[in-house]
């Protein structure tokens, strides 16, 4: 298992998981709030709709392109 | 008679253009063919620009207009009265710039330098060793696609709009794709790109550009900043050529350009040609190296071979009217250009000498339009 945080919270993950899934299994599932406010998820998963973008030990990311790894801190964007 | 005028083109100038003449109490049908064109793809840098007494004219008057409009814009138009910094990188540019100002503040321009250490505290992001810069401060940013909008629903009734293909133009008669013919006292062409398949007669060829947005990077850059080398690159007549340009939107995202590309009409974004615009962009802003860009994509300038637009009636067509050929500018000119345009159809003295805009000024038509002029 692979132990990250999101949002200072521990998630612990199989290997192998996005970031994306991780927010579903350890969180809520957002990963940012766009302009108007609304609250987005991941989307289409193959890192087209950038809907999935999150903050990956204090770079932008795309959370379904990127692999969990261990000790990685990731913040969602709002 | 269908209307007053057509307006063939819903982009900026084919909305501004619907706007005044309506405003002057003609009914407008406005056809656009829901392709898109410039409109819809550029930066909307509304800029003061002082290559010539033309383009500075023009420029310098629709931007009073543009900061009357942005009195009543809706808030999806995003007009911000950024102001623009013209960057100077070496002392030569910094001459330049000091030109730039000289030429600017005799036509009323309100602009002033910027030395090393205020260009840093204006703009910290920069990179260090920047000799300073011209500020440009009504210069300003708006949201193209949502003010063209704007314009055509401010008069409404007197505006109809119809999606639909012109396949033809007869002076004051258009054909649609339908083979259905429409007329009108005047037919206003104003479909930037596309204007060479109705008219071909028309010098216009496609400037293909690169545009690039980050994620959002909320106060990071301040004004419009473009480099003075943009001038240059701006004038080239063929080759490939970069040139830095970055917008802040109101949003926080940075908005990246620019890039200029001939004789091709392929919108496909090239690695390549984005790969030197963003090192120039990195040269500029080094801290765009750890941000996220989110999208990029390309459009067509339609350029004339001295860069200013065609405006007024068709020497050889009348009935026809001329609103194209913007190149980079459509944005800041839509305004001044409506208003030259209904000021010549109403037989009124234009607030500026409308002879530079002429189709005449290029060869073939020249004749006839040097007899016309008294």
């Amino acid at each position: 298992m692979i132990e990250l945080s999101i949002n200072h919270v521990s998630v612990r993950v199989a290997e192998g998981t996005t970031v994306a899934a991780a927010l579903y299994l350890g969180a809520n599932g957002i990963s940012r709030v766009s302009i108007s406010g609304e609250v987005r998820a991941p989307l289409c998963g193959m890192g087209i709709c950038q809907e999935c973008r999150v903050t990956i030990n204090g770079r932008r990311h795309l959370a379904c392109q990127t692999l969990c790894q261990d000790a990685m801190s990731v913040e969602t964007c709002t | 008679m269908n209307a007053d005028v057509i307006v063939i083109g819903a982009g900026i100038v084919g909305s501004a253009c619907a706007d005044e003449l309506a405003r002057r109490g003609l009914d407008v049908l406005v056809i656009d063919s829901q392709r898109g064109g410039a409109t819809a793809v550029g930066m909307g840098h509304l800029v003061a620009m002082d290559d010539n007494l033309a383009e500075m004219a023009l420029t310098q008057y629709s931007i009073g207009v543009w900061r009357e409009l942005a009195k009543n814009l809706d808030a999806s138009c995003a007009y911000r009265n950024c102001g623009t910094l013209w960057l100077a990188a070496d002392d030569a540019e910094m001459q330049g710039a000091e030109q730039k100002m000289a030429a600017l503040q005799t036509h009323g321009v309100a602009c002033e330098m910027l030395s090393t250490s205020e260009l840093q505290a204006a703009e910290p992001a920069l990179r260090k060793g920047l000799i300073g810069a011209l500020k440009v401060s009504g210069d300003g940013i708006v949201y193209a696609p949502n003010a063209a909008r704007w314009l055509l629903a401010r008069h409404a009734p007197q505006i109809t709009r119809l999606d639909a293909t012109v396949v033809e133009v007869d002076g004051n008669r258009v054909r649609l794709h339908d083979q259905r013919w429409l007329s009108a006292t005047a037919v206003v062409l104003a479909n930037g790109i596309h204007a060479t398949e109705l008219c071909p007669e028309l010098p216009i060829r496609p400037k293909k550009g690169h545009l690039l947005i980050t994620d959002r990077y909320p106060q990071l850059i301040h004004h419009q900043l473009v480099e003075l080398g943009y001038i240059t690159s701006a004038h080239a007549n063929e080759g490939t050529s970069v040139a830095f340009n970055a917008q802040p939107r109101p949003t926080g995202q940075i908005f990246i350009g620019s890039s200029r590309q001939f004789d091709t009409l392929d919108n496909e974004v090239e690695g390549p040609v984005l790969a030197r615009m963003l090192k120039r962009a990195l040269e500029y802003l080094p801290g765009l190296e750890d941000m996220n860009a989110i999208r990029s994509w390309t459009g067509f300038r339609a350029a004339t071979p001295d860069g200013l637009p065609i405006l007024g009636e068709h020497p050889q067509q009348p009935g026809l009217w001329l609103a194209v050929g913007h190149e980079g500018l459509g944005v800041t000119t839509a305004p001044g250009s409506a208003h030259l345009l209904a000021a010549l159809m109403f037989k009124e003295i234009p607030a500026f000498d409308a002879r530079p805009y002429q189709f005449g000024r290029f060869s073939g038509a020249a004749a006839t339009v040097a007899e016309a002029t008294p």
